[in-house]
């Protein structure tokens, strides 16, 4: 009888196991799937990439400026593209700094709890937009407006881009502004109110340096999404893929020119691998910004767990 | 008596205290401002929308020059797309979670999984419309033709690449706020599930799965409005300029013949479809009612989908700290 | 010879529905070190938070009464804040150093309120560390993290911090409660010496430090001044039976 019994017993216990662990394995499989899919998109990025430096050659991305891969003599030049990803990130990231900033200073310092638990799901609502609309509405209102008011050459150029990564960064800057400041522990406030110093140079001198970490991985996030941003600047930057540093100038971003001219290509061109080699190198340079900013949050997170 | 306090406390202190209003309102105000040009972005959309939105438009079949009919099939071919999307990543999306979450101990693996995850959601959708347009239309896609000898059938854009690109972009978005959400689950649930004798795979079917459910909600909810609202990605993957016919195909069982979304098809799309009205019209103006018309449906759909995910993860957070503070 | 400093009259406070003070009335006497003891809830950190007016911070916060410092009712509609609370030091239970350096710390508000001059400042800092006797322990380590040192040694900064603006009045709630009793009897040792300077208003769970440091001792109970007299009467022959019973334990 009791021997029966332990010997029913290690079976299950055996049985058992053996199903926890093909349960484990199988949850173990679909984790690795995200693991899977980057190195792939990795590995073929760069597979592409490399046949177009061993059919192109490297010195040609970087040399003669030019981006004009259907011409007779087509030229491959990463350069105005670069200038054009970079003219119109930039305005937008110091815009949306600013006035994200300002907006997630005052959803954590100034706003009442009230106001603040309308206008935060309102932004997060907002941040929801798809980005195919700003661009729209640019095109449909802000450039012709724009047009008016600067009274530029051309209806599309970099600034109005710019204007348009705006409204889709504020949120995601004011939000990690926010997070950022909210973290920061209330007693550094209250040691500053109780020398007598007043909310805006609080703000100024406790609360944002004590966050600046978490405020410029913010900034940092920011301009890596307004560099890999699409649909905003293939609407309203023009296309034109100049060499310049006018803002009123058009321009063409590397992603806008991807999103342009994939559909066009023929597979195996050295046009299609440049646009392999173009989306390698946006691929390479988000990477670097988004490890810069997770460092950043990682030294935060210590900093405040050494004040608290 | 010293009169340190009596001196002092009469001296007006005040160009600081003017400048920290001043300040404190600029902040104030310029926040305002941004709130009210996104209320204007919304409400321009709005008001010049909601007139040409009717039955005809919302299921109409667009006319040859698009600036007639109605959005029909875009909408359509958003759902199709979305769904097939939703069927490819979420099951793999949540299984990834529960094994961040309740298997994974501080080990290589679970880091590289992390940190795979956070990279994956920092590659520019552009980038990823570029990885599914060469590898899955032109690696897997032509593969498959050759192998089963199909010609040109699977190896161009459609609808189930479009959707594998997708559902490529959203997986970090299910897997972050699923894992989130088993991660907010007490941990009492746990210890008394296990220590009734449950097996760990029978507190995660009956006890946390169950428990987390809104939240996993969330990013079902959160990954479709991002699929929905993403343009980018799908311009070369299928998304068709002009498509009169549904992407169907018709399951014939004889006596019935069953309408399913054909993966193989191309396909209309909302998104693509405001971005070709706006760029590709050759007569914008009269077109524009229809721009926003159509902006206005897919703005409706992503806001009322944030909404929903907004209120979900409030009200999940909520009994979470219910059953916390009962403890 | 004793001059009153403050005068509290018929203070009740609130915060939303909850009273915290009720029709307290107590006068406060120039540099004099007078402790508040009761039990946890009580009040004690309100009655000092009224004092510098750092309640107006706290969402629902009401008033009824009158404080009078020097004769001037700190709630007039004339008196700045900011003003006062340069006048009215606090220093709290956890010490809250900003993540800057030792002398940043100590250089923020004189800098703020527009002292320039690197020498007078390098004199503020000096003579602070000095008043709190904290000089030979820091003074070869000013650009070091302030986090970095000793807890006992961040209190005493925080003290330090608090004199930089020059107040007359320092409020101290429970500033030794999280520190060991070496460094407890430092601050102790500090306040004989600032008593000289400063009116002193400290709150403590520590009866012991009460009777050891303090002139004056108030006793608050639900938000009620009990007894207030001076110490040394206080503790040996307590006029109230209630205040008899707290001060032995024998209360709850
Ligand atoms: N910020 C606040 N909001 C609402 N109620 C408060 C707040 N601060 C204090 N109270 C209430 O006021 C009453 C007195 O609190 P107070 O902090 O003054 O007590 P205390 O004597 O300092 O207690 P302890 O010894 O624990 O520090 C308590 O009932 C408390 O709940
Ligand atoms: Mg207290």
């Amino acid at each position: 009888m009791k021997k029966y019994h332990s010997s029913y017993a290690k079976k299950r216990t055996f049985k058992s196991a053996l199903v926890e662990k093909t349960v484990k394995y199988f949850f173990f499989l679909n984790g690795m799937i995200s693991v899977l899919f980057l190195l792939l998109i990795i590995l073929f990025l760069f597979k592409e990439a490399i046949s177009a430096i061993s059919g192109i050659g490297i010195a040609e991305f970087f040399k003669n400026v030019q981006w004009y891969p259907t011409s007779d003599a087509p030229r491959y030049s990463i350069i105005p593209l670069l200038y054009g990803t970079l003219l119109t990130a930039i305005p937008a990231t110091i815009i949306s700094s600013f006035l994200g900033i300002i907006l997630g200073v005052y959803l954590s310092e100034i706003a009442s709890g009230r106001t603040r638990e309308i206008i935060k799901p309102f932004i997060e609502i907002f941040a929801g937009l798809p980005t195919v609309v700003i661009g729209f509405l640019i095109l449909a209102v802000g450039s012709t407006f724009f047009q008016e008011l600067f009274n530029t050459g051309t209806r599309l150029n970099a600034l109005l881009a710019a204007f348009g990564l705006s409204i889709i960064l504020i949120p995601t800057i004011s939000s990690l502004t926010e997070d950022a400041l909210r973290a920061v522990p209330d007693n550094l406030r209250m040691a500053s109110y109780s020398l007598g110093i007043n909310k805006f140079s609080t703000i100024r001198n406790v609360v944002i340096p004590a966050a600046i970490s978490g405020v410029s991985a913010g900034i940092i996030l920011g301009f890596g999404r307004a560099i890999g941003e699409t649909m905003i600047v293939l609407m309203a930057s023009g296309n034109a893929a100049e060499l310049t540093l006018n803002l009123l100038h058009s321009v063409r971003t590397i992603t806008a020119t991807i999103a342009g001219e994939l559909g066009e290509v023929a597979y195996g061109s050295p046009h299609y691998y440049s646009l392999f080699f173009i989306g390698t190198f946006l691929l390479i340079i988000t990477f670097v910004i988004n490890l810069i900013s997770e460092l950043i949050i990682a030294r935060m997170r210590k900093k405040l767990k050494k004040m608290n | 008596m010293n009169n340190r306090f009596k001196e002092n406390i009469k001296k007006k202190s005040s160009s600081d205290s003017i400048i920290d209003k001043i300040m404190i309102n600029a902040i104030r105000l310029f926040s305002f401002i941004v709130i009210i040009i996104f209320i204007l972005i919304l409400g321009k959309i709005f008001y010049e929308g909601i007139g040409v939105i009717n039955w005809n438009f919302l299921t109409g079949i667009p006319k040859s020059d698009i600036s007639k009919g109605g959005i029909g099939p875009a909408i359509f071919g958003t759902m199709a797309v979305s769904l097939i999307m939703l069927i490819l990543a979420v099951p793999v999306g949540i299984f990834s979670a529960i094994y961040i979450n309740e298997f994974a101990k501080d080990t290589f693996w679970l880091r590289l999984i992390r940190a795979s995850v956070n990279s994956l959601a920092g590659v520019p959708s552009i980038v990823i419309g570029l990885f599914g347009f060469g590898f899955f239309v032109l690696f897997v896609g032509k593969s498959i033709d050759s192998i089963l000898q199909t010609g040109m059938f699977f190896g161009q854009p459609a609808i189930i690449w479009a959707s594998a690109t997708l559902a490529v972009l959203v997986l970090p978005t299910i897997i972050v706020t699923t894992t989130e959400a088993l991660n907010s689950i007490p941990l009492t649930f746990r210890q008394a599930s296990l220590g009734l004798g449950a097996s760990k795979w029978q507190t995660i079917r009956y006890v946390i799965l169950p428990q987390a459910r809104p939240g996993i909600l969330t990013g079902v909810i959160l990954a479709l409005s991002r699929s929905i609202g993403e343009t980018a990605p799908i311009m070369f993957l299928g998304s068709a300029f002009f498509l009169p016919n549904l992407p169907l195909a018709y399951l014939d069982l004889s006596f019935i013949q069953i309408p399913i979304i054909n993966p193989a098809d191309q396909f209309m799309h909302l998104a693509y479809h405001i971005f070709i009205l706006s760029t590709q019209s050759s007569n914008p103006t009269l077109t524009e009612p229809f721009q926003y018309g159509t902006t206005l449906v897919l703005v409706v759909i992503t806001l009322l989908l944030n909404l929903t995910a907004i209120i979900f993860r409030f009200r999940f957070r909520k009994i979470n700290e219910v059953v916390k503070r009962n403890q | 010879m004793k001059e009153v400093k403050i005068k509290i009259k018929n203070l009740s406070v609130y915060f939303n529905y909850i009273q915290a003070l009720n029709d307290v009335s107590l006068e406060i006497f120039e540099n004099k070190v007078t402790c508040l003891i009761g039990p946890s809830g009580c009040g004690k950190t309100s009655l000092l938070r009224s004092l510098n007016r750092m309640n107006d911070m706290i969402y629902g916060f009401r008033m009824n009464g009158e404080i009078l410092i020097d004769d001037i009712d700190i709630y007039n509609k004339e008196i700045d804040v900011v003003n006062l609370r340069r006048l009215v030091g606090m220093v709290f239970q956890q010490s809250n150093l900003f993540p800057k350096s030792i002398y940043d710390n100590l250089i923020f508000a004189p800098k703020i309120l527009g002292i320039k001059d690197k020498n007078e400042l390098e004199e503020i800092t000096e003579r602070v560390c000095m008043q709190t006797s904290i000089w030979n322990e820091v003074k070869d380590r000013l650009n070091e993290s302030a986090l970095n040192l000793s807890a006992g040694q961040q209190q005493r900064l925080c003290i330090a911090r608090a004199l930089t603006v020059n107040p007359d009045i320092l409020l101290m709630d429970e500033p030794s409660s999280s520190l060991d009793p070496v460094s407890t009897s430092k601050i102790e040792e500090l306040l004989f010496d600032l008593k000289r300077n400063y009116t002193i208003l400290i709150v403590t769970h520590n009866m012991q430090q009460a009777a050891r440091i303090s002139d004056y001792t108030a006793y608050l109970y639900l938000g009620q001044l009990v007894e207030y007299d001076k110490t040394t009467k206080i503790f040996t022959n307590p006029a109230n039976k209630q205040t008899e019973d707290f001060l032995t334990g024998r209360f709850g």
